[in-house]
C-alpha cells in the first residue's frame, strides 16, 4: 500500500477494515478489533460444536460458516486484503492459490474416492464375493 | 556421537563409487588447493560467493546446472552400457547400485541439473529484461541458490558416505517405508529434496514478486518480453507446487523417524495417496521446467529471424492457459492405479486439451519464422531442432493420455523414451540455447559457433539415436529399469540406445570443448558493443558484461520491443538519444548470509540423515542465528556516485556511437 492513498482515506473518514492508517494507534486498533472477532468465531465454534445449542447434524454446517468467517478476518485484518485498485495483485494472488487448493483437494478427493471404491481392502474384497 | 554414521557407511567393497567418489574428491581438493595457492579465494569470496548481484546468482545456478547435468550423464552411460551387456548376463553393476544409479540419475537431473539451469537463467536474464537493476529480494536469493547448493551436495555425498536411495526418481511408498528401505538412501532423498525445495520455493516468490512490481517505467504487463511471462507463469507454478511436494515428503519424513502412519500398508495408511500428492506436484513440475524453455525459444526465434514474435499475445494466453490446467491432468501419471474410467476420462482429456496450449506455440513459432531473414547460429539451430523434437515426444504424450494405449504403455521403455524426449528436446535444448543466446550479456564474448554446431548435430543425433530405439524396445514390452533382461527382441534397440550414447557423449565433448576453445579466444570472440545478436529486449541495450547496476538509467518502455525502438530511432536519426542526467544509484550490499546458511543447512541435513541429534541442534540454532544477524544489520546499500555511473555509461554510448557510423555507412548504398 503505499502512503499517499493511506493519507487520502484517512482525510475522508473512509477506511476499509483493517486498513493500516499512518499512525500506529489505529493500526494497532485494528489488529486488536481482528483478534477480537478471531477470537469470538473460535469460541462460537468450539460452542457450537459442544453444546446442544445447534442441531447435530448442522454442527458441520455451522462449522464451515464459522471457518469461512474465520478466513475473511484474518484475510480482512491482518493480511490486509481489500478491494482497492493497489490491491489488485494481491487479491490476484488470492484467487489463484483458492484456485489451486480447490482443484488439488477437491481432485485429490475426487480421485480417492473412486480409488476406495474400485480397490477395497483385501478383506471388503472377499466379503464382496461372497 | 556421530548417531548411526559408522566407518561402514563407506561402501568399502564396492570399487566403483569409492573410485568415483576418490577421484571427485581428489579434483575438488585440486581446485580448491589452486583457488587458494592462486590468492583468487578473496576475490571468489568477494565477487561470487557472498555476492548478491543477479546476474552472479544466475550465473552460479547455471553453472550448478551444468555440472550436475554432467554427473547425471554419467549415470545415464552406466545405465545404457549396463543393459547392453546385461543380455542374458549380470552386466558389471549389480542390481542394488544399479538401483542407486537410475534413482540418482532421474533426482540429479530434475532437480540439480534442469532446475538450477532454469531457474539460473531466469535469475539472469528477467531482471535484465524488464529493465531493473536486480530481484525484490537480492540476499534471499543468494540465499536459495544456496540451499540449492546443499541439495545437490548432500546427494553427491551419498555416493561415498552410505548409499543413495532405489526407489526411483519418485520414493513410491510402501518401498520408500523404513520396514523395505531401512538404510539411508530415501533419507538422503528426502532432506536433499526439502532444503533444496525451500530454495526454490523462496526463488519462486522472490521471481514472481520482481515480474509483478519492479518493471522499468512504462512496461506495463502486456509490453513485457514473452520469456518474462513464461518466467511469471513458472515461478507461479513454483509457489503453488513446491509446498505440496514440502508437505508429501514431511509426511514420508514422519513415517520413516516417528513411526506415523501416513503411507504405510498397515494401520491406516494409504500408499496410493502419496502417488496422488507426488503427482499434483510432479505435473505442475513438469511445466515449471518447460514454460521458461518455451520461452527461451520465443526470445530465440524472434531475434533470429529478425522479425517481432508472431502472436504475441496468443503465446501470454497459451502460456496462462498451460500454468492453470496443468494443475488438472496429475492423474494421467497413474492411470493404472485403479481410480476407473470416468476419473480416467476427464484426466486423459484435460491432458489432451493441454496440448492445444503447446499446438498454438508451435505454431506462432513457425510463422515467426516464416518469411523471416533466418540466421541459423547456434541457439536457432537448439531451437529449430527443439521444435521438431518437442512435436515427436508432444505426439506420444497425447498418445500415452488415451488411457486404454497408457494401460499397455504404462511403466514401459515407451514412457521413458517419451519424458526424455519432451525434457531433452523440450528443456535442455533450451537451456543450451539459452547458455549460448545470453552468454556474450554475461560474460562480455561470445561462445565459438563451429563448436557449439558440433555439439547440437552430435546432441541431435545422439539423442534420436538413443530414445527412438527405446520406444521400439518399450512397444516390444520392454519396462523400464531393467537390470538384465533375457528377451533376444530387445537387443538390438538397446544396443543402438548404447550407440546412441556414445553419440550424445560426443555432443558434451563439443560442449566442453566449445567452452575452453571460447574462453581461450575471448579476445577475438568480444563482444564490443553489447548486442551480438541483433536484439530486441531490453537485456541487449546494457554492456555485455552489464554492470552492477545494469542500466545507468532506467529505460522508458513504449511498446513490446523497447531496444528495437531505440535501435531504429538511433539509426533513422543517424545518432543516439540526447545524454541523460546520471544519478547516483542505490545498491543492495553482498553478504555471506546465504552461503553460512547453507553451510549450517548442509550440517543440518546430513546430521538428519544420520541421526546426530546434537549436530541438528546446532546446525538449526546457527542457521537462525545467522538470519537473526542478517535481520540486525545496519547498512544494507551503498551508493555509486553519480560520476562513476557516469562514466560507465558513457564507455556504452561511444561503442554505440562506433558501431551507429558503421552500420550507417553500409547502409547508405541501399
Amino acid at each position: 500500500m503505499t502512503a499517499e492513498s493511506s493519507h487520502t482515506d484517512d482525510e475522508s473518514g473512509d477506511v476499509a477494515p483493517g486498513v493500516e492508517g499512518p499512525n500506529i494507534r489505529a493500526g494497532v486498533q485494528g489488529y486488536l478489533i481482528g483478534l477480537g472477532l478471531a477470537v469470538l468465531l473460535t469460541a462460537a465454534s468450539f460452542y457450537a460444536a459442544g453444546s446442544g445449542l445447534i442441531w447435530g447434524p448442522g454442527i458441520p454446517v455451522a462449522l464451515i460458516v464459522l471457518a469461512i468467517a474465520q478466513i475473511g478476518v484474518h484475510l480482512a485484518f491482518f493480511l490486509h486484503i481489500t478491494t482497492a485498485p493497489d490491491n489488485t495483485n494481491n487479491v490476484l494472488a488470492l484467487a489463484f492459490g483458492v484456485m489451486i487448493v480447490a482443484l488439488v483437494v477437491g481432485g485429490s478427493i475426487w480421485i480417492m474416492d473412486h480409488l476406495n471404491q474400485n480397490m477395497p481392502p483385501m478383506e471388503e474384497m472377499l466379503q464382496m464375493q461372497r | 556421537m556421530f548417531g548411526k554414521l559408522t566407518w561402514d557407511a563407506i561402501p568399502w567393497d564396492q570399487p566403483i563409487p569409492l573410485v568415483a567418489g576418490a577421484v571427485v574428491i581428489v579434483l575438488l581438493l585440486g581446485v580448491i588447493a589452486w583457488v587458494i595457492l592462486k590468492g583468487y579465494l578473496p576475490y571468489l569470496w568477494r565477487e561470487w560467493i557472498t555476492s548478491v548481484d543477479h546476474k552472479r546468482v544466475g550465473v552460479m545456478y547455471t553453472l550448478l546446472g551444468i555440472v550436475m547435468l554432467v554427473r547425471g550423464f554419467i549415470d545415464a552411460i552406466m545405465m545404457r552400457s549396463q543393459q547392453a551387456l546385461a543380455y542374458q548376463a549380470p552386466g558389471y553393476l549389480p542390481p542394488e547400485h544399479y538401483d542407486q544409479i537410475f534413482s540418482a540419475h532421474g533426482t540429479i537431473m530434475i532437480f540439480f541439473g534442469a532446475m538450477p539451469f532454469m531457474i539460473g537463467l531466469m535469475n539472469f536474464a528477467v531482471p535484465l529484461q524488464l529493465g531493473v537493476r536486480d530481484v525484490a529480494f537480492p540476499t534471499l536469493n543468494s540465499t536459495s541458490f544456496w540451499l540449492t547448493a546443499t541439495g545437490a551436495l548432500l546427494v553427491n555425498i551419498s555416493l561415498v558416505v552410505g548409499e543413495f536411495a532405489r526407489t526411483g526418481w519418485l520414493p513410491y511408498p510402501p518401498l520408500s517405508e523404513l520396514a523395505y528401505s531401512p538404510g539411508v538412501g530415501v533419507d538422503y532423498y528426502v532432506w536433499a529434496l526439502q532444503i533444496s525445495g525451500v530454495g526454490t520455493l523462496m526463488s519462486g516468490i522472490n521471481l514472481v514478486t520482481t515480474i509483478l512490481k519492479m518493471r522499468a517505467p512504462g512496461m506495463s504487463y502486456l509490453r513485457m518480453p514473452i520469456y518474462c511471462w513464461t518466467a511469471l507463469a513458472s515461478n507461479l507454478l513454483i509457489v503453488a507446487a513446491f509446498p505440496i511436494l514440502t508437505a508429501t515428503l514431511a509426511m514420508l519424513t514422519l513415517d520413516r523417524y516417528l513411526g506415523f502412519h501416513f503411507f504405510t500398508n498397515t494401520a491406516g495408511g494409504n500408499v496410493m495417496m502419496f502417488v496422488n500428492l507426488i503427482w499434483a506436484w510432479g505435473h505442475p513440475e513438469v511445466y515449471i521446467l518447460v514454460l521458461p524453455a518455451f520461452g527461451i525459444f520465443s526470445e530465440v526465434i524472434s531475434t533470429f529471424s529478425s522479425k517481432p514474435l508472431f502472436g504475441y499475445r496468443s503465446m501470454v494466453m497459451a502460456t496462462m492457459f498451460i500454468c492453470v490446467v496443468s494443475f488438472m491432468v496429475w492423474l494421467h501419471h497413474f492411470f493404472t492405479m485403479g481410480a476407473g474410467a470416468d476419473v480416467n476420462a476427464a484426466f486423459g482429456i484435460a491432458t489432451s486439451i493441454i496440448a492445444v496450449g503447446t499446438g498454438v506455440k508451435v505454431y506462432n513459432w513457425m510463422f515467426t519464422m516464416y518469411g523471416g531473414r533466418i540466421r541459423f547460429a547456434t541457439p536457432m539451430l537448439w531451437s529449430v531442432g527443439f521444435i521438431v523434437t518437442f512435436v515427436i515426444g508432444g505426439m506420444t504424450g497425447v498418445l500415452l493420455a488415451v488411457p486404454p494405449a497408457d494401460f499397455q504403455l504404462h511403466n514401459s521403455l515407451f514412457l521413458v523414451a517419451h519424458f526424455h524426449n519432451v525434457i531433452i528436446g523440450g528443456v535442455v535444448f533450451a537451456a543450451f540455447a539459452g547458455l549460448t543466446y545470453w552468454f556474450p550479456k554475461a560474460f562480455g564474448f561470445r561462445l565459438h559457433e563451429g563448436w557449439g554446431k558440433a555439439a547440437f548435430w552430435f546432441s541431435l543425433a545422439g539423442f534420436y539415436l538413443t530414445f527412438m530405439p527405446l520406444y521400439v524396445a518399450g512397444l516390444l514390452g520392454m519396462t523400464r529399469r531393467l537390470q538384465h533382461y533375457d528377451l533376444a527382441q530387445w537387443r538390438p534397440w538397446v544396443l543402438l540406445a548404447g550407440l546412441g550414447v556414445v553419440v550424445t557423449c560426443l555432443g558434451v565433448a563439443c560442449q566442453i570443448i566449445q567452452l575452453v576453445v571460447s574462453i581461450r579466444e575471448r579476445v577475438e570472440l568480444r563482444d564490443e558493443m553489447g548486442d551480438p545478436w541483433d536484439g530486441r529486449s531490453l537485456e541487449w541495450a546494457t554492456t555485455s558484461p552489464p554492470p552492477a547496476f545494469n542500466f545507468a538509467v532506467l529505460p522508458d518502455v513504449r511498446g513490446e520491443e523497447p531496444y528495437w525502438e531505440i535501435k531504429r530511432r538511433a539509426i533513422e536519426t543517424q545518432q543516439l538519444a540526447d545524454e541523460p542526467e546520471y544519478q547516483a544509484i542505490e545498491m543492495p550490499r553482498n553478504s555471506p548470509t546465504g552461503f553460512i546458511t547453507a553451510f549450517f543447512s548442509t550440517l543440518t541435513g546430513f546430521a538428519l540423515i544420520w541421526h546426530i541429534w546434537w549436530l541438528v541442534v546446532v546446525g538449526l540454532v546457527a542457521a537462525y542465528a545467522v538470519f537473526v544477524w542478517f535481520a540486525w544489520r545496519d547498512q544494507d546499500e551503498y551508493e555509486i556516485p553519480a560520476a562513476e555511473v557516469a562514466a560507465a555509461d558513457r564507455e556504452r554510448r561511444r561503442a554505440r556511437e562506433a558501431w551507429l557510423r558503421a552500420n550507417v555507412r553500409v547502409r547508405e548504398p541501399a
